[in-house]
């Protein structure tokens, strides 16, 4: 289970625009750097990023290694209606892992 | 370049005034030697990547470990109440022993003693996660070392350790961060070393660690050898660097570069 | 022979590719084409904030902002952004729609060296705007191994 940090707002109006922070553990290994034994350690980043608010896409991130490890991203998405705001995060060695926010509008 | 320019005024228009405020005491923090985004950085929870090291380390409190089945909540409740101030008073001397242990220590010794579990290896993530959570809870306290008399040998080892020449470039800690703190080393400006923020994240890391770590990359830094994991040395000169900050405001989970 | 063409072609000559496994102004070129074609890129509408000078390489924080309505008619629908002397020029890809009500993407990245970064953003017209920052690395990216 993948530790995340994510900050979305409890509540908002129709209409409003809202900015999503999330934050999520993990090494981005770049794939350029030599470890101790000389040798490059494997590369191991998160590739893709996005998040859906009821099911429709409203932000995506396609990453590199140039993005820094524990990875943050902020973005932002219009509050249509109440309902989970879905983020996912997919990478290399199979990494999947996928963290929903219930927010109420009125 | 006008960006460049702008962030110099900035930071020393926010250098002079905070100095000012400050009324005569000249000692700054590490955070103020950083630039605005690092500030921000540290100051956003919502961003501040230690705060995912404090996110993990909430839930290991409430986990129950070890032959004893006992949680750190079993005992100490809410950490917002009871570890409020804990950190900024170590190294301390436990209980019921003769030396003095940093906070990690201290959290082995409830391991060991009061769960019935392993101790947890040091620079461990779960030992960060809990060593992250637990001095969070005294962000914006001031440093308050304990006065016991029992420590002063102990603070006078690391006062000898900061002020001894080592290493194959022949420095002591008190050569950079004493005599030339402010000043420029390679690009970037000498702090004067107060372990305002432990546990950082630390950007050259890409990760958060102890104060330790941080004095291994010192030591290393001036050729020295680094003192073996769980070396006395690490303590004493912990002890005298809080002494030395005594006062200053922890701001743990920090982030440094 | 017309001395504009004699002189572009000198500063042809100046971006010939030599056996280097990182990227250079010549590979952050060859990327931005490949988003861009041959459209027209303009300077204009298009923010990238970034520290001018940077303590650390590792994480460097990086925001991209655009000027935009963000309505069904017109809004932005992709930010990119790339870099110069990295291992390689990619550093992201965003994808917008008008559910994402502003154009503005935060985030931190890795800079092996002091370099010049390019965001480009495409709008929803097909049009193409830039914006680029020089910027001050002090210590490196990609180079230290775990201490």
């Amino acid at each position: 289970m993948a530790n995340i940090l994510v900050n979305v707002p409890k509540t908002a109006k129709r209409g409003d625009v809202i900015e999503i922070k999330a934050l999520i553990m993990h090494p981005m290994e770049t794939g350029f750097r030599p470890g101790p034994n000389g040798q490059i350690i494997p590369r191991n980043i998160i590739e893709h990023f996005t998040a859906t608010w009821n099911d429709s896409e409203v932000f995506a991130l396609e990453m590199s290694p140039a993005i820094s490890a524990n990875p943050f991203v902020s973005f932002f998405a219009v509050a249509t209606e109440s309902g989970t705001i879905r983020l996912r995060w997919t990478g290399d060695q199979g990494f999947a892992v996928e963290e929903q926010v219930a927010i109420a509008v009125e | 370049m006008t960006g460049l320019r702008f962030g110099i005024v900035l930071a020393t228009v926010f250098a002079a005034s905070f100095a000012f405020a400050q009324g005569g005491d000249k000692r700054r923090s590490g955070y103020q030697d950083m630039g605005g985004a690092l500030q921000q950085m540290q100051d956003d929870d919502t961003a501040n990547p230690g705060m995912l090291f404090v996110q993990q380390g909430a839930k290991l409190w409430e986990q129950r470990i070890g032959a004893a089945d006992k949680s750190c909540a079993d005992c100490h409740a809410a950490a917002g109440a009871s570890m409020k101030g804990v950190a900024t008073r170590y190294p301390a001397i436990p209980s019921g022993a003769d030396m003095p242990v940093d906070l990690e220590g201290r959290i082995n010794l409830c391991r060991v003693d009061h769960q019935k579990a392993a101790p947890l290896p040091p620079e461990s993530q779960d030992m960060l996660a809990l060593l992250a959570f637990v001095s969070r809870q005294s962000r914006g306290l001031p440093i308050a070392p304990s006065d016991d008399p029992r420590l002063a040998p102990y603070r006078e080892q690391g006062r000898e350790i900061y002020a001894r020449r080592q290493g194959q470039l022949n420095l002591s800690c008190a050569i950079c961060h004493d005599d030339n703190a402010g000043k420029k080393l390679a690009g970037v400006t000498i702090p004067q070393a107060h372990p305002t923020g432990y546990p950082i994240y630390r950007l050259e890391w890409q990760g958060l660690g102890s104060l330790r770590r941080r004095l291994r990359n010192c030591l290393v830094g001036i050729r020295a050898e680094p003192y073996p994991a769980g070396a006395s040395e690490y303590v004493a000169l912990e002890l005298y660097l809080v002494n030395r900050a005594k006062g200053m405001i922890l701001e743990s989970p920090g982030v440094r570069p | 022979m017309d001395r504009r063409r004699f002189l572009a072609g000198t500063a042809v000559l100046a971006f010939l590719p030599f056996d280097r496994a990182a990227a250079t102004p010549d590979s952050m070129a060859e990327a931005i084409r490949k988003v861009v074609g041959d459209a027209v890129v303009r300077e204009e509408r298009v923010k990238l904030d970034m520290p001018p000078l940077i303590e650390n390489g590792n994480t460097v924080p990086l925001t991209v902002s655009v000027e935009s309505p963000m309505t069904d008619g017109d809004y932005v629908k992709a930010i990119h952004v790339f870099n110069e002397k990295n291992p390689q020029p990619n550093v992201l890809s965003a994808r917008l729609s008008p559910r994402t009500g502003k154009a503005m993407v935060g985030t931190r990245i890795k800079l092996g060296d002091s370099q010049k970064i390019v965001a480009i953003a495409e709008t929803s017209d097909g049009r193409f705007w830039s914006a680029s920052a020089d910027v001050i690395v002090t210590l490196a990216a990609c180079l230290e191994e775990a201490t």
